[in-house]
């Protein structure tokens, strides 16, 4: 074997490992969803959606976990998308090479790699007892946003960076200041991305439970958060606890609240794809 | 950016204006163990007084405690007793409590149904399998009894952050939370299940309601305590305290904070009414008659120091 045939052969080899890899993924992935459908897809009805939990599995629902999983992510959202993208801003933009600057993006690119039990101690210790919130959803919501804040920030900086010099300079050259450049030209045309990154961020939130469990988020509330100042459940929650109950029916109900849960992740997602391509039309320079 | 700075001082506003009301909220939390009952009682509780607003969490007895001792709960679900630690912290807090018993548990000794040598297992025999020093020494049946087969012996456990193992090594061991370290551990009881019902070999222990939800895939073992025959748990043996010692009380723990308001005696009266009935469709065991109505003098007598 001449050394091109083998090489060709490296080539198809290499080919084969990588379509193993992808479509392993995929099928545990595969598996996973439908044996979920198989299990839940049944106890999905509009009862199940509107009823309050309950010693019965099949007279129990969850109605206040996912109305509580809505509320704490319409306020995680709007704490952490000013919070994040201003940072990424400050850091792409006017952030000067100093040794407080290279301090703070260390310190950013670390803080993602906390595990979110992590930040549930924090927020207990801070929002929940020092600022007197109590086990409210605004401790939970400002909780997750510190946990997803790393995401949105580097997520920031990223699509700022994919701007072209060329805009900000013809920018500059016709007069803008610094700030009309970004108002008018970076953040427009970084827009879609730090949506999508903000979405994504988001959407990992909705999935997280430990630290909500640490800020005191609770598994029996049998009333709809009127006021940021409630307490809450959260569809993870109710799932965890309904997986552990020792009668099958409510495992049943695990899955049937776990395809709800899925069906937000995939709705946020899907917004953040629609977002990204309508902004990328939208921009031309 | 305006938009953006008004979303701020909104936020700001809500955090410094809107207090909480307590007075009208019923905060539990605490065991997950006692959860399922008092989740029960509270979804009763909803027709009984309808409004209220009795809340559930399910942080862990001692978790819960946690809360409980810093006045943040007005009640507390117990699977075990309180710790003398936690009780200095309610002098130090300046928190009083009443303890009142809800109903009983039996841990269950299981085993795979195709085992057949086991019938039963005395205590001794029980605290050889779990005790500190038989790790790495008793790996095999024929270790804890000659006559049983010469083969590995596998062993599935609640978590050491689980009310059930702090009772089952108190019970068995003799000093709670004292346990050789190489056994299969789940905070899930249904992994636990999971676990023994696929291992011929394997003995676990957890919740009685656990074994009775999954009985066609599990074997129970009795246990000799020494006092009489051999006795496996049920309703029965639970309630008539023969299933000794792996059967224990269910606890909740209520402040005097909370003893000082009318809602929370009147949802408490309400629980020790009726935590039998709601006790046994969760899988419990209720306790005797009587038992609930010492609890309710207990509580009466609790609540007039209180007031």
């Amino acid at each position: 074997m001449n050394n091109a045939k083998k090489n060709r052969l490296k080539d198809k080899a290499f080919e084969w490992v990588g379509i193993f890899a992808s479509v392993i993924g995929i099928l545990i992935l595969a598996i996973f969803i439908g044996f979920i459908l198989y299990m839940g897809l049944s106890r999905l009805d509009w009862d199940f959606m509107a009823s309050l939990p309950s010693r019965f599995a099949e007279k129990s629902g969850i109605y206040t976990a996912w109305i509580g999983t809505l509320w704490v992510l319409g306020l995680t959202t709007l704490i952490s998308f000013p919070v994040g993208v201003g940072a990424g801003i400050y850091l792409e933009e006017y952030a000067k090479n100093s040794k407080l600057n290279t301090l703070l993006e260390v310190n950013i690119a670390n803080l993602a790699g906390v595990p979110s039990v992590i930040y549930g101690l924090l927020g207990l210790g801070i929002f929940v007892r020092m600022m007197n919130m109590g086990s409210s959803i605004l401790a939970g919501a400002l909780t997750l946003s510190l946990l997803i804040l790393p995401i949105i920030i580097v997520a920031t900086r990223e699509s700022i960076r994919a701007v072209p010099g060329s805009i900000r300079e013809a920018s500059q050259g016709l007069g803008a200041t610094k700030w009309q450049t970004i108002w008018n030209q970076i953040l427009p045309a970084s827009f879609g991305g730090i949506l999508t990154g903000v979405i994504l961020a988001v959407s990992r939130a909705v999935g997280e439970t430990a630290p909500l469990i640490v800020v005191g988020a609770l598994a029996y509330v049998p009333f709809a958060p009127r006021g940021p100042m409630d307490e809450f459940t959260v569809l993870p929650i109710q799932i965890f606890n309904w997986v552990t109950r020792p009668q099958h029916e409510f495992v049943i109900n695990a899955a049937a609240a776990i395809i709800v849960l899925l069906g937000i992740t995939l709705a946020l997602n899907g917004v953040a794809v629609y977002l990204r391509h309508r902004w990328q039309n939208k921009m031309n320079w | 950016m305006v938009k953006q700075l008004s979303i701020f001082s909104f936020l700001a506003l809500l955090m410094f204006s809107c207090g909480q009301s307590p007075q009208k909220d019923i905060k539990i939390d605490g065991s997950s163990t006692v959860y399922p009952i008092t989740e029960a009682v509270a979804e009763e509780y909803r027709s009984e007084a309808p409004g209220s607003r009795v809340t559930v969490g399910v942080s862990g007895t001692g978790g819960g405690f946690k809360q409980f001792l810093r006045g943040e709960t007005v009640i507390n679900n117990a699977s075990r007793s309180i710790k003398p630690s936690e009780v200095q912290l309610a002098e130090e807090n300046n928190i009083g409590y009443v303890q009142l018993s809800v109903a009983y548990d039996g841990i269950a000794v299981v085993l795979h149904p195709d085992n057949d040598w086991v019938d039963h297992f005395t205590v001794e025999e029980l605290k050889k399998i779990w005790e500190p020093d038989a790790q790495n020494t008793i790996t095999k049946w024929s270790q804890i009894r000659p006559e049983w087969p010469d083969e590995e012996i596998h062993l599935f456990g609640p978590g050491i952050a689980s009310g059930t193992y702090d009772y089952f090594t108190d019970a068995i061991v003799g000093e709670s939370g004292a346990s050789r370290g190489d056994y299969t551990a789940s905070e899930d009881d249904n992994v636990l299940v999971q676990g023994v019902s696929t291992d011929k070999s394997a003995v676990g222990f957890f919740g009685l309601a656990y074994y009775e939800e999954n009985a066609d895939k599990l074997r129970l073992a009795a246990v000799d305590n020494g006092e009489g025959a051999p006795v496996k748990p049920s309703l029965e043996t639970v309630k008539d305290g023969t299933y000794a010692p792996l059967s224990r009380p269910l606890f909740i723990y209520v402040s005097s904070e909370g003893a000082k308001r009318k809602s929370v005696q009147d949802f408490v009266n309400f629980y020790l009414d009726n935590a039998g009935s709601l006790a046994t469709s969760v899988g419990y065991i209720p306790m005797p008659e009587e038992e609930y109505a010492n609890q309710q003098e207990k509580f009466d007598t609790f609540v007039k120091e209180h007031n």
